[in-house]
């Protein structure tokens, strides 16, 4: 039996992406329309560590930057196998773009203390930007590895990945303290017992702000203050209106049609 | 008027060849330097790349930083990231784009924390504003709404998507400079490949027409049908979730949320509902073709062209019309 682990596990509260409505005239996401729920991908992230946790041991830390409302998720995090969740939740925080974020992030990390691996979401549903992992990583400065689709081992120091790039697949050993972000593929998330989901309604979330780790930060670098990117404009693409011509009944002139347009496309060879 | 800091592209480095998003990058990267009066330059990273790098000069650059060197042969995020960052902070680049690739989008975040700048991720467009900014334009929110991002810090970082930009004319009569730079050798970067094995699966994301059946089709082998279709058209299979959590076709032909993102010049979707979840990893498709037996399926909302009917009677009949084509017969 090996020491325990310590794991860190990132994730983020999302509005649920099958329910959100957008106000198409405004191009603005109305979160109020839809429940929050951990992203996705994250789901994955947690479950990779549960599964190192019932293999070998180890303590999951979840960690999420957001609003009040996001002690929810951890929550949730805590009935799915989390240890225990630190909330970072202030208005210096607020307007975060992926390097204020990830800075952030690392901070709380590195004020945490000892871990062994980080573990992040391939990406968010709404960033959807697939930074945040890498960023953490540099900020940490500690080796990572993106798009782990499987956990091969896990020793007391070091971890073997497989991850796909470029035309290869690759087995690659990490040493720890390291960062890995997973893809969907890397397990199926399991859904928590109604017994878990009632002690978790118990479980203690730590709440940081930004004074929590004043000593490991330089507040300029946090939200908005933070953020080298804006958004200067937002709109819906107009893209999406399409020729939507429909064809009924003669199915013969339809195929004459659909392959004209093929040549036209210069697909047929 | 302000000085403007130059052009800088990442070059990828795939196996020994530069993948082809680096080179539509340099079309870019040749436009916004030309207005900006800049130079465009590219840095690759590999070993025994000479000849990658006149490739990269032919195709738009003006000045190739070639790190070659054994260490650099297989990609390693830290070898990477700590020799550009150097290049980079000596460079000093306004602009510095990079491939939305599995690679670029490993590397360039590590580069952008590094040197403390703001990269906007996985873009569809460039360009520059009146004062010389960059903007960035990105798909938000599975590309129901599209964002413009500017950066206030240098280099303005984005990753951007392959295949949108246009590939560039090469003239191998151009001419450039390559600058041998000394590569920093770093021999402990606290990760090691241990097996290295070609994936051999379909490229779905990179083919130009993509023939994808859902659950209007009957058995697996009538994927045999699409199949033909496809290989007329120089394509590929693809399919909805359901298929292949039944098992009737591998993992690397699901489109959609949990599957890959396409953006084929054709896609045709045979037998597929549309729900928002297939939607979300095809609508950016140039052409988009349905077909399906119910008129109130949403994908004919996204459809260039909808047929309302049996993909049993119309598929062979698109092949017949297809094959002629071929031909070349008229009527
Ligand atoms: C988190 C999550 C992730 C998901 N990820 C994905 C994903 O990545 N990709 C994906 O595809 N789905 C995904 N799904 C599933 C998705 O919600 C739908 O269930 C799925 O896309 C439906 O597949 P379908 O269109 O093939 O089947 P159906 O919705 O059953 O549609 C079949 C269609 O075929 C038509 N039809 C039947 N017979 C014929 C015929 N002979 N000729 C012509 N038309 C015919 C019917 O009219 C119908 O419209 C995901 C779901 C969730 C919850
Ligand atoms: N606000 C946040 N709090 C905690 N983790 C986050 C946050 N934002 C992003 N992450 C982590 O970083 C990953 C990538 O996010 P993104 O760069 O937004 O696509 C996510 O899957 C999470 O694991």
């Amino acid at each position: 039996m090996i020491n325990q682990l310590n794991i860190i596990v990132l994730l983020k509260q999302v509005p649920d992406i099958e329910k959100v409505k957008f106000d198409f005239k405004t191009g603005r996401i109305d979160r109020s329309s839809a429940e929050a729920v951990i992203n996705p991908f994250d789901l994955n992230a947690l479950e990779a560590a549960v599964e190192i946790k019932e293999k070998v041991g180890a303590r999951i830390t979840a960690i999420s930057m957001g609003p009040k409302t996001a002690e929810a998720s951890l929550r949730d995090a805590i009935a799915r196998g989390a240890d225990n969740a630190i909330l970072l939740t202030d208005k210096r925080f607020a307007g975060a773009d992926t390097l204020a974020t990830s800075y952030t992030l690392a901070c709380a990390i590195r004020k945490v203390g000892s871990y062994d691996l980080v573990i992040c979401g391939e990406k968010t549903i709404d960033g959807d930007t697939a930074q945040v992992g890498p960023e953490v990583a540099e900020f940490l400065g500690v080796p990572h590895v993106a798009y782990v689709e499987e956990i091969r081992e896990v020793k007391r120091d070091r971890i073997l990945v497989k991850s796909k790039m470029g035309r290869n697949y690759y087995i690659i050993e990490l040493k720890f303290p390291g960062l890995i972000t997973v893809t969907k593929d890397v397990n199926t998330p399991r859904l928590p017992s109604l017994k878990d989901k009632i002690r978790s309604r118990k479980a203690e979330i730590t709440v940081w702000n930004a004074d929590s780790f004043s000593d490991l930060a330089d507040e300029r670098y946090f939200g908005a203050a933070g953020s080298p990117t804006t958004v200067a404009k937002v709109y819906v693409p107009k893209a999406e209106r399409r020729k939507g011509k429909i064809f009924r009944g003669d199915l013969e002139r339809a195929a004459k049609e659909i392959a004209t347009v093929l040549r036209e496309a210069h697909v047929i060879r | 008027m302000k000085r403007h800091g130059d052009v800088l592209v990442f070059a990828e480095n795939n196996d020994g060849k530069v993948h082809p998003v680096s080179y539509e990058l340099l079309g870019k990267g040749r436009e916004l330097a030309d207005s900006l009066g800049v130079d465009l330059n590219a840095v690759l990273l590999g070993w025994r790349m000479e000849d990658e790098a006149f490739e990269l000069i032919y195709r738009g650059a003006d000045k190739v930083f070639l790190y070659d060197h054994p260490s650099l042969e297989e990609f390693d995020v830290i070898r990477y990231t700590r020799n550009i960052v150097k290049m980079v902070r000596e460079t000093k680049p306004d602009i510095f784009l990079v491939g939305a690739t599995r690679i670029g989008r490993t590397l360039a975040p590590r580069i952008a924390a590094a040197l403390r700048t703001g990269l906007t991720a996985d873009c569809v467009d460039l360009k520059l504003d009146e004062e010389g900014n960059l903007v960035q334009v990105r798909p938000a929110f599975s590309g129901n709404i599209m964002a413009q991002i500017v950066t206030k810090t240098r280099p303005q970082m984005a990753t951007v998507r392959y295949k949108v930009m246009k590939m560039p004319e090469r003239d191998a009569g151009r001419e450039g400079e390559i600058i041998r730079t000394k590569v920093d050798v770093i021999e402990e970067t606290g990760m090691r490949i241990v097996e290295k094995t070609r994936a051999d699966e379909v490229e779905i994301a990179e083919a130009d027409v993509i023939v994808s059946g859902g659950r209007g089709l009957k058995r697996p082998e009538d994927f045999s049908l699409l199949e033909e279709l496809a290989s007329l058209l120089g394509g590929v299979v693809g399919s909805s979730r359901p298929l292949v959590d039944a098992g009737w076709i591998s993992k690397d032909h699901q489109v959609g949320f949990s599957g890959n993102t396409v953006k084929p010049r054709v896609y045709i979707a045979c037998g597929i509902s549309g729900s928002p979840q297939h939607l979300f990893g095809m609508r950016d498709s140039d052409i988009i073709i349905a077909v399906n037996k119910d008129p109130t399926a949403p994908i004919f909302n996204v459809s260039d062209y909808g047929v309302v009917g049996d993909l049993y009677e119309f598929i062979p009949l698109l092949i017949r019309e297809v094959k002629r084509l071929i031909g070349g017969g008229q009527e």
